[in-house]
């Protein structure tokens, strides 16, 4: 036997793995996708806390609070949640787009697609609970059903990317089921979920898939 | 020679497009045939007539649908292609081990 017929049936099994892997699984996902996540949410996190402490500063100085700082507040809050997550989409989307081009991969086929439905579903569900906490002013609960509907969307999401994002899941559950608990500190919580927990899963992720390739 | 592994082997499955089709298969419920097209980076034609093959093997089953005016036409994998295809694997795997 030559040793191309010898090799045949290895190559037939690697085949079958890779492309079972490849069709099921959206394996772009940059490690530094979670990085750039984590470093925009613990600015946005730390404008927050600015924020919060110049109103609190207002408070001191007068003795009381207004409506209209209040509403102010809300406007300001509302505003820095929509650049963080804008610029936390922006930056990791690029990140994996430059990763699917350099292993000549679509970013755009029925993996990925099978994977934005399925995060999608979730926090749009938590988005939209949010929301309606909010007309009741629960302002207090916010970081914890961010945390608890974010964690359940990665869980949810985890059987169609990169298996270890499950972790990374089971983690932002617990710290938001714990925040439950200890309300009042959830800017704190948020910005260990959101910024502390991308940027350690993201590094893990880099050294583990992005760096083993040269 | 008794119990030969290469008896295991599905002649249906020694071409590479065949073989990607039921790796593919394998692990997704359902799959058009753009996205079949795009994985296994073949042309219409060829694929075409790889999907025929299965299907008159009754490995695969084929459903048309619309979406929109667009035909849409997926595949799925049939109990028995999903036997075949992981007796095959099995043939594959006893003969690297053999060879060891």
């Amino acid at each position: 036997m030559s040793s191309d017929q010898t090799n045949q049936p290895l190559r037939d099994i690697q085949d079958i793995r890779r492309i079972m892997d490849r069709s099921s699984r959206f394996i772009s996902l940059s490690g530094l996708s979670g990085v750039a996540a984590g470093v925009c949410a613990l600015g946005g996190a730390y404008v927050g806390y600015r924020i919060l402490d110049n109103y609190y500063g207002h408070f001191d100085s007068r003795g009381f609070f207004s409506g209209d700082d209040f509403d102010r507040l809300k406007i300001k809050f509302a505003l820095l949640a929509a650049v963080v997550f804008a610029l936390a989409f922006a930056s990791s989307f690029y990140l994996t787009w430059r990763k699917a081009q350099r292993d000549g991969l679509p970013i755009w086929d029925h993996t990925s697609r099978r994977l934005a439905w399925n995060m999608v579903v979730p926090l749009l569900a938590g988005g939209i609970f949010i929301i309606g906490m909010l007309r009741y002013d629960a302002w207090m609960f916010v970081a914890p059903a961010c945390l608890v509907f974010y964690g359940l969307a990665l869980v949810n999401a985890s059987k169609y990317t990169l298996p270890e994002i499950r972790y990374l899941g089971y983690c932002e559950i617990i710290l938001g089921l714990v925040n439950m608990f200890f309300i009042g500190y959830g800017l704190w919580f948020w910005a260990i979920g959101f910024g502390v927990l991308h940027i350690i899963y993201g590094i893990v992720m880099w050294r583990k898939y992005d760096t083993v390739k040269s | 020679m008794v119990n030969n592994p290469i008896n295991g082997l599905n002649k249906v499955f020694e071409s590479r497009i065949r073989l990607g089709v039921m790796s593919i298969l394998m692990v997704n419920e359902e799959i058009n045939f753009n996205d079949l097209k795009q994985m296994l980076e073949v042309t219409d034609g060829n694929l075409a007539t790889h999907l025929v093959n299965l299907e008159e093997n009754g490995f695969i089953k084929v459903h048309k649908g619309f979406v929109g005016k667009k035909t849409n036409t997926t595949y799925a994998i049939t109990k028995s292609g999903e036997r075949a295809f992981t007796e095959h694997i099995r043939a594959l795997e006893e003969m690297i081990k053999g060879m060891k």
